[in-house]
């Protein structure tokens, strides 16, 4: 096993080094650079570009550019912004948990919903609840996310005001400094009376729309796998041995059913971080999304290569410990073996 | 750590405050974030408008309006030769207490302002490089080629020196850049090895104090007690970051904002009807315009250009493209501004008599021409593509194929700067409420290669008027000046003037005292809550 893991860890350095390489060419590959980008009408003079280009290193050949940001990588340095003069690990970790935050329970619900909903489906095949369950999932994959964001805000917030239009928290009602960056922990941690409450209730929209697209593969892959598994020699074994029903779908069945849908778990945390984006800006959410497009928008190189960076490397955390949970979840799968 | 220390200080008070039942919090559905709370160091509306109740300048303008008034410095006198200007400051003025720690020990006086003006000129300065230390606004309005010196005489009178008189300078001096900071505040920070935090704790003398600010969620400020001028009405100001214009539209519906920028001219309709909703509107200190190169024949000839501005169905593009949210412009300057000429007409859209003129210039048909167009949306043009489409199509009812040329905006602006397009779509935001910030704009300085003048228009009368006024002080003879220039721009057209976008602010209807800035300003002193 730990063979197997140093092997997949030591997997993920090319895929850095190809990671830092295509973020450090494709945003100089945009037109415009930071310095030109802040400029409007007037326009700037050629020796104040030219000056400003050389403060920030930009008059430098793009390949010794890229030398100094490896190094810099190398010794856990992920640069300044040149927006706000920031660390950008630092503004990282700041908006980072609350990305965290909203990721997690986007994926609480596509898989608290998605899992039972898609067996069931399997169970009961060809049944009315299967075809308009798989009639929604499709609806729901196909989604475009802002315009289903907007749809909520629209009628549960306004319309019918079962939840807050849009931020973390009631900013008139509740202050507290952030501690931890989770605003349910840090609304936890206030001790303000009903702040946990309220911090939830602003979740709800959020995670709604992030974990569409997640609720729709997890349940259509659960349904696909249960029914391959439900025809297995030891599932009919199980239920000629006089099992209830329940035992032979939810332990027998679906514990076998979830090792292609735990690597569709895994292989959505990337598609979360994109859908993030939007989903940020549509709910004024403080995360990496929006920081990231942001970015893109000023030239910020050192942000937006640094974000993507760390980005990347939590995706790809992720999809490691999946690969574990493989062997965790199937003692027939024993890696290393 | 310190800063956390402070922060929870003022955390801890603004608590208090909203304990208190009575206290009235002003929420604000703003944009964005700001680059940092150091206005001279920004660019952007978004970091202005954060900064904004912050702090105070040596003159101000007027909240809703574009004239200059008193700010830090109580009156002025200017020298004979309009080359020296001395400021006496207002006394008993107090900076923020209580701000990362930072309790002030004296009142605001003239090292202040000596200190926030060199921190952009010399560079010597010890918070001249902090920041990133780009002072673009202190470039972009000359302010190194026309300062000769600033001196302190005493405490309270401060001689600024000019290497030439400037008549717009005392407006200059009322914009964001010239926003004065605590000398006081920058000699506690620099000795705890802090400098970096003075642009991100931001200490003013304005109508509110900084409390907090979450990246890309929210800025707390309270009400300033001791503001000398128009108080805050309101006990808190928050700005509740909301990138999302619909979001922004929802927040104030839901009454989750009192107040929002930027309103969709979609939405306007809806929000107008809307009980609990109120919208005021304006033109905005802006212009479109489409410059033709002179030095490109056949531009060089006047009738060319003004069978040009015949061409063009201004009104359909206004309906179309700027979906009511823009009014048809007849000078450089918008209506809102001193010194615009009422009485000139506007060259009516006629299809025969622009063919007419093209033929009494000898011009034949079909001509051949580029058009322009920016890539990007601007403040006072939603869409130059699609404009310049409609010019295509009307500009081929007279014989005229125009090529549609576009550039990353970077290369967009230097290429047109340097006199390289035919025809060219660009326009203007007004910096400082003095109409010689527009009409600058067809000066011959511009008009050499590299500068702003994209028509590369020189017309010695105009740009003689326009030197005259720069150097006289009494508005009355400066208005005559540049209405007379008005008159010979018009005549000689080197542009066909599109539009003033009309800015619209959208609020809920207990919001009172609000009024609308030329400038797009976002001013919460004097706005209250009922």
């Amino acid at each position: 096993m730990l063979k197997y893991l140093l092997r997949r860890a030591a997997l993920t350095v090319p895929t850095f080094f190809a990671l830092m390489f295509l973020t450090f060419i494709a945003i100089r590959l945009v037109p415009g650079d930071p310095v030109e980008v802040r400029v409007g009408e007037r326009g700037i003079s050629a020796e104040r570009l030219a000056y400003f280009r050389h403060e920030l290193g930009l008059d430098q050949p793009v390949w010794k550019q890229f030398l100094d940001y490896v190094w810099q990588l190398l010794h856990g340095d992920f640069g300044t912004s040149l927006v706000t003069n920031e660390k950008v690990l630092t503004e990282f970790l700041t908006l980072f948990p609350a990305t965290i935050e909203l990721a997690t329970f986007a994926m609480l619900f596509a898989t608290l919903i998605g899992i039972p909903a898609g067996a069931l489906a399997a169970v009961k095949r060809g049944s009315a609840y299967d075809q308009v369950l798989m009639g929604l999932s499709v609806t729901g994959f196909s989604m475009p996310i802002f315009w289903w964001g907007l749809l909520l805000i629209m009628f549960v917030a306004e319309r019918w005001g079962l939840t807050p239009v849009s931020g973390r928290i009631d900013l008139i009602k509740y202050y507290f400094e952030p501690v931890t960056g989770f605003m349910l922990i840090d609304a936890w941690l206030s001790g303000q009376k009903g702040a946990v409450l309220d911090a939830a209730r602003h979740l709800v929209l959020p995670a709604i729309v992030l974990g569409t697209v997640p609720l729709a593969v997890i349940a259509r892959m659960t349904r696909s796998s249960m029914l391959e598994v439900l025809g297995e020699d030891y599932v009919r074994t199980a239920r000629a041995k006089g099992l209830p029903p329940w035992r032979v779908v939810g332990l027998h069945a679906l514990r076998n059913a979830m090792i292609p849908v735990v690597t569709v778990i895994g292989l959505s945390v990337g598609g979360l971080m994109a859908g993030a984006v939007l989903t940020e800006t549509i709910f004024s959410w403080p995360g990496v999304g929006k920081w990231l497009i942001e970015g893109i928008a000023r030239r910020d190189y050192p942000s937006l290569q640094g974000g993507v960076m760390l980005v990347s490397s939590v995706v790809i955390f992720v999809n490691l410990i999946v690969d574990v949970l493989y062997g965790v979840i199937n003692p027939r799968i024993r890696h290393g073996r | 750590m310190p800063k956390r220390i402070a922060v929870a200080v003022s955390a801890a008070l603004t608590m208090f405050a909203l304990a208190d039942a009575s206290a009235k919090t002003l929420v604000y559905c703003s944009e964005g974030s700001p680059e940092n709370f150091t206005p001279a160091l920004n660019t952007t509306g978004t970091s202005f408008d954060a900064a904004r109740g912050i702090y105070n300048k040596l003159t101000e303008f007027e909240r809703g309006s574009t004239r200059v008034v008193p700010g830090l410095a109580e009156s002025w006198t200017v020298s004979q030769d309009a080359k020296t200007i001395t400021f006496k400051l207002r006394k008993g003025v107090k900076f923020h207490s209580g701000v990362n720690g930072f309790k002030p020990t004296r009142d605001f006086n003239a090292d202040d302002v000596l200190w926030s003006f060199n921190r952009q000129w010399k560079p010597d300065h010890p918070y001249a490089k902090v920041s990133g230390g780009k002072y673009d606004y202190f470039a972009d309005m000359d302010m190194p080629k026309l300062l000769e010196s600033l001196e302190k005489k005493d405490d309270y009178t401060v001689v600024m020196t000019l290497k030439e008189p400037n008549a717009p300078m005392l407006a200059n001096l009322a914009m964001d850049f010239a926003a004065i900071h605590s000398a006081e505040y920058a000699a506690f920070l620099e000795k705890s090895n802090r400098k970096e935090q003075f642009d991100q704790f931001p200490v003013g003398t304005g109508p509110f104090q900084f409390v907090a600010y979450q990246k890309d969620a929210v800025i707390r400020y309270k009400a300033n007690k001791e503001f000398y001028g128009e108080k805050a009405l309101v006990d808190d100001l928050v700005y509740a970051i909301t990138p999302d214009p619909t979001a922004r539209y929802s927040k104030l519906k839901a009454g989750e904002c009192h107040f929002i920028i930027a309103p969709r001219p979609a939405d306007l309709p809806e929000m107008q009807k809307d009980p609990a909703l109120k919208v005021i509107s304006q033109p905005g200190l802006n212009i479109a315009y489409w410059a033709f190169n002179v030095q490109k024949p056949p531009f060089d000839k006047k009738e060319v250009r003004q069978a040009l501005n015949m061409a063009i169905d201004k009104a359909a593009i206004i309906r179309d493209v700027y979906l009511g949210a823009g009014r048809a412009a007849v000078n450089l300057i918008p209506p809102t501004l001193w010194s615009y000429n009422n009485g000139i007409k506007d060259y009516p859209y006629d299809v025969e008599k622009a063919k007419a003129l093209l033929k009494s210039a000898g011009v034949s048909a079909p001509l051949e021409i580029d058009l322009w167009y920016m890539p990007v949306q601007r403040p006072y043009n939603p869409n130059a593509k699609r404009i310049a489409e409609m010019m295509q199509a009307d500009l081929s009812k007279v014989g005229i194929n125009a090529k549609l040329v576009t550039y990353e905006w970077g290369e967009y602006r230097k290429r047109a700067q340097q006199g390289e397009p035919m025809t060219v779509q660009l326009g203007w935001t007004g910096d400082n409420g003095d109409p010689d910030n527009f009409f600058f704009l067809r000066g011959c300085a511009g008009a050499r290669p590299g500068g702003q003048n994209l028509a590369k228009w020189c017309n010695k009368e105009y740009d003689d008027l326009l030197t005259k006024a720069r150097s006289m002080a009494d508005m009355k003879e400066r208005t005559k000046l540049y209405e007379r220039m008005q008159v010979i721009e018009k005549e000689e057209a080197p542009d066909f003037k599109l539009a003033h976008s009309i800015v619209y602010e959208a609020m809920r209807k207990e919001v009172e005292g609000f009024k609308q800035s030329p400038f797009g300003a976002h001013n919460f002193n004097g706005v209250d809550i009922k």
